[in-house]
């Protein structure tokens, strides 16, 4: 008993010692799917930017081991608990986080979602990476870049029903008139699976002699399409282009095969997001139509959802894809 | 301590005196473990010592902790149950599809734990009708069972619960005691009294120590442990309606890599898992350690897998340790 109650004095001396050394600064988290994953790797490196950059922001990356809600929900508690100022989270599941979000959004903490977004109720704004009128333009933009006098251009897509791909062909095709002399040709499916995506690039290439680009809104696809143009001996002379992953498609750029894709930019992901939840903390109001600054980013529009589109996809070439290739 | 012999021996039961016993136990070990763990929590972040803090904390092992109380059984007993987490799964999903119709939240918590007892009863009518061995049974059901939840969810999730189900998971009992706590605490004394109170409890024990003398002794050895399969599955469905409760949701996915974590809480709490002794209290005290622990580094933004590292040593340590013991003070159980 003596013991006991020795030990709960030292603990409660311990307790009166330790807490007047709060830390002035802001302290803004953010929270990812999973820690050592290269995309969020480079969110954070994005995230530091943005907090050096406004100064007296402590940012605090954090996730769990694996990709769980559960992981996620004790790593939002043991935040509450810390009374961080902002939460930024990429979401591993849209509804569970919800009830844990809401409890910090009562204990007065700012929450936002961006890349994998957390359901209306659990946070004040989402940031999207692009948008889909903004990826359906850019597909198409890069195929045009290197196409100065038109020429025909077939589409490699997913599945028939890949709702996400579907928009963006959509999209492209809205605005693929603004490109001179852009002819879309065809539109075939590879599944995403890497042989059928093989063979329909090849079929696209037999069937249309004057091809001059493939564009293949799937990471799966485009190395696929790439793969294909360089076996078939055509590199530099089919650009096969889209959106893809920089680690994937380093080797294609080096031959030419693709002279430039896109993707969303994870550096500025994670730096447009903590400048969100900082504005947030500085008093900006998240809701419809409004305009929350994001630093070098500029501002975030937000739609009826509370959700904004951050900007183009990011285009990679040989000019900038070995500083990626190892990020993700 | 009331509960010690009272009849009139002249010879002791016991060559050390109790006072020895007591602090030569695993049990008190862990008890100093879980204070010293507590004092440098509160040490290293001002954050710890707050009571909605460590409400909030309880959440990262109240769920675990009640299916390793009757996990702590069946290891007792010999056997293993490795399919709980899915087992998880299947009763949120079951759960979920009916919310769908509008089922009440009686009737909802009455599906979770009829599918939790039917996953249990099929994992004991393989183990002691077939003869298999538990092991192999019950990871073929972890695929089996998560794996309906796959077919039945896909990528989809059930998000339509009634806002009443919400108690389970999010409620508050009185000021910082949630409902989950109080639910530990109650399977805690439950679990306690069967075990260590019982003649059931009792019966576990000898099985697991020696299966072949339990049956010539007159125990009727499958009818026992089916009842442990069919209690592990019963627990695993309550988990699971507050794990449910408590994320509003259900993915095919949840509670995933849970079954690891509970016998970590198992085997840190002092049973041998090898079967044939254990105790609730050790139980008891591992689910606090291991959710201190959990909640300390996580207010120290300590990466999880610094986390998961320390849980490894904690738990290698703790299986090696009183071997070292043995070996140094000479003294065997």
């Amino acid at each position: 008993m003596k013991l006991l109650r020795k030990l709960l004095v030292a603990t409660a001396v311990a307790a009166v010692m330790t807490t007047p050394a709060q830390a002035e600064s802001k302290r803004i988290a953010l929270v990812v799917k999973a820690l050592g994953i290269g995309f969020f790797e480079a969110a954070a490196k994005g995230g530091e930017e943005a907090a050096s950059e406004i100064g007296d922001v402590e940012l605090i990356y954090t996730g769990p081991t694996d990709t769980t809600a559960e992981g996620q929900i004790e790593v939002i508690n043991s935040l509450i608990a810390q009374k961080v100022d902002a939460i930024a989270v990429s979401a591993n599941d849209q509804d569970a986080l919800v009830p844990a979000l809401k409890k910090a959004m009562q204990r007065g903490i700012k929450v936002i979602s961006w890349d994998s977004g957390v359901a209306k109720d659990g946070r004040m704004l989402h940031l999207n990476p692009s948008s889909n009128p903004l990826i359906g333009n850019m597909i198409v933009k890069l195929a045009a870049d290197h196409l100065p006098d038109g020429g025909d251009v077939a589409v490699l897509s997913a599945s028939a029903t890949a709702t996400n791909q579907n928009i963006w062909i959509e999209e492209m095709n809205k605005v693929k008139d603004q490109y001179n002399g852009i002819n879309v040709v065809a539109t075939v499916y590879g599944d995403d699976l890497a042989d059928k995506s093989y063979r329909e690039a090849e079929g696209l290439m037999k069937s249309h002699p004057e091809l001059k680009a493939i564009i293949a809104p799937t990471s799966v696809g485009i190395v696929a399409a790439a793969q294909a143009v360089s076996d078939a001996g055509k590199a530099g002379e089919i650009n096969v282009t889209g959106l893809g992953l920089p680690s994937e498609m380093a080797g294609h750029i080096e031959s030419g095969a693709s002279k430039s894709f896109a993707i969303w930019n994870p550096i500025d992901l994670g730096y447009s997001a903590v400048m969100l939840a900082n504005s947030l903390i500085e008093g900006a109001e998240a809701g419809p139509g409004a305009e929350i600054e994001m630093g070098r980013m500029g501002a975030l529009t937000l739609d009826d959802n509370n959700e904004g589109a951050m900007a183009d996809p990011f285009v990679y070439d040989a000019s900038n894809i070995n500083d990626f290739k190892d990020i993700f | 301590m009331s509960n010690q012999h009272t009849h009139a021996t002249s010879l002791p039961d016991h060559l050390n005196p109790r006072w020895y016993r007591i602090i030569s136990s695993w049990e008190f070990m862990l008890l100093i473990v879980a204070i010293a763990i507590f004092i440098v929590n509160s040490f290293a972040s001002p954050y710890f010592l707050d009571p909605w803090n460590l409400s909030d904390a309880t959440f990262n092992f109240t769920e675990k902790a009640l299916i390793a109380f009757a996990m702590a059984l069946l290891i007792i007993s010999g056997e293993i149950d490795l399919s709980v987490a899915s087992i998880i799964a299947l009763v949120s999903t079951a759960i979920g599809y009916a919310a769908q119709f509008g089922v009440s939240v009686p009737m909802l918590v009455l599906i979770g734990l009829a599918v939790g007892i039917l996953c249990g009863a099929f994992n004991g009518l393989l183990v002691t009708m077939m003869g298999l061995p538990s092991i192999v049974v019950t990871i073929g059901t972890m695929s089996l069972f998560r794996g309906i939840s796959y077919i039945v969810l896909g990528d989809k999730a059930f998000t339509s619960y009634p806002a009443e189900l919400a108690y389970f998971g999010q409620g508050y009992v009185w000021w910082v005691i949630t409902f989950e706590l109080t639910l530990f605490a109650a399977a805690a004394v439950v679990f306690y009294v069967l075990l260590h109170k019982t003649s059931f409890g009792r019966a576990v024990t000898i099985i697991g120590n020696n299966s072949t003398g339990a049956l010539y002794s007159g125990i009727n050895v499958s009818r026992i442990k089916f009842i442990l399969f069919l209690l592990t599955g019963l627990m695993s469905a309550i988990a699971a309606i507050c794990l449910t409760s408590r994320l509003g949701s259900t993915r095919p996915s949840i509670a995933f890599g849970w079954e690891l974590e509970v016998v970590t809480i198992v085997v840190l709490g002092g049973v041998n898992i090898l079967g044939g002794s254990g105790t609730i209290i050790g139980v008891v005290i591992a689910s606090f350690i291991l959710g201190m622990v959990t909640f300390g580094f996580g207010l120290l933004n300590v990466p999880g897998i610094v986390m998961s590292i320390f849980v490894g040593l904690l738990l290698i340590s703790v299986i090696a340790l009183p071997r070292i013991w043995m070996k140094f003070s000479g003294t065997s159980h």
